[in-house]
């Protein structure tokens, strides 16, 4: 490899780890649900990037591009229902905030 | 000016964390939701520059398209905020995301200090399969996982949107 994509990859992986620290901040300081699928996306994002990176590093692009592709299906699929359930949970409550949702509490 | 390959990267990179940065700490849940459309512009870019076009053709228009519709959609069926309340959700946001930009320098700076040692990662011999190959032979049963979860995912919006109709006719979601 490289000296110029080592340094690529080298900081790739550390602008990945800055956005799941920034995504994991959100969703554990956010109350508000639509806030926490945010930063469940954002963390997607940053998987994303890995999956790219480690493709392009290790020559094996087109195997990287079907990880890809595979994981913008099951989020996309996790957001819609995800969606539905912050939907579903207002309605129900007519509040986003995580910390209302006490209606299972022992 | 010519613009150096790796410089173009790493401005993108950096871009790509100052829109996600931005999606997170601003008070407007709508700027939000385009915060994280920007994001998913910006992550094409690098997948494009990455010769991965497929998948950024996918993130385009899937994650910086429907998704980006999805969440304004939530948020366009949830209660708008009024002024005053708009002002204590922006001083309360201040507050709890003060500390975020201390971790990320801090961390930004650890991890550019000391070198990561992610394994050798040598350079494969050059595959000759194309992507379509891989995704239509190599990888088959993923598709087959990813119409599950596409079926999954239709099952679970029909069960929280169907609505009830009760005796008396009234109907209830």
């Amino acid at each position: 490899m490289s000296a110029d994509i080592a340094t690529y990859f080298q900081a790739s992986v550390v602008f990945a780890i800055l956005i799941i620290i920034t995504a994991l901040y959100c969703i554990l300081v956010s109350r508000n649900l639509i806030r926490i699928l945010i930063g469940l996306e954002l963390m997607t994002k940053a998987v994303t990037l890995l999956l790219a990176i480690g493709g392009y590093v290790s020559n094996r692009m087109a195997l990287a591009q079907t990880f890809i592709i595979t994981l913008i299906v099951i989020e996309v699929v996790v957001i819609a229902v995800a969606a539905g359930v912050v939907i579903g949970s207002y309605r129900h409550n007519n509040d986003l905030d995580a910390g209302k949702m006490n209606n299972l509490k022992g | 000016m010519k613009l150096d390959f790796d410089t173009l990267n790493i401005v993108l990179l950096a871009l790509m964390l100052a829109s996600a940065v931005w999606a997170v700490v601003t008070s407007r849940l709508l700027m939000a939701a385009v915060g994280l459309a920007l994001t998913s512009v910006v992550l094409t870019l690098v997948l494009f520059i990455l010769k991965a076009p497929m998948a950024a053709v996918f993130e385009l228009s899937v994650c910086a398209g429907l998704i980006t519709v999805v969440f304004i959609s939530v948020i366009s069926l949830t209660k708008s905020v009024n002024d005053i309340e708009a002002h204590e959700i922006k001083m309360k946001r201040i507050k709890r995301f003060i500390f975020l930009p201390v971790f990320l320098v801090l961390a930004g700076w650890l991890l550019s200090v000391k070198a990561l040692h992610l394994g050798s990662h040598e350079a494969l011999p050059a595959e000759s399969a194309t992507m379509q190959e891989v995704l239509w032979f190599t990888r088959r049963f993923d598709l087959i996982g990813q119409i599950l979860v596409i079926l999954a995912g239709v099952f679970g919006v029909i069960v929280l949107f169907k609505t009830k109709h009760s005796v008396d006719g009234e109907t209830k979601q």
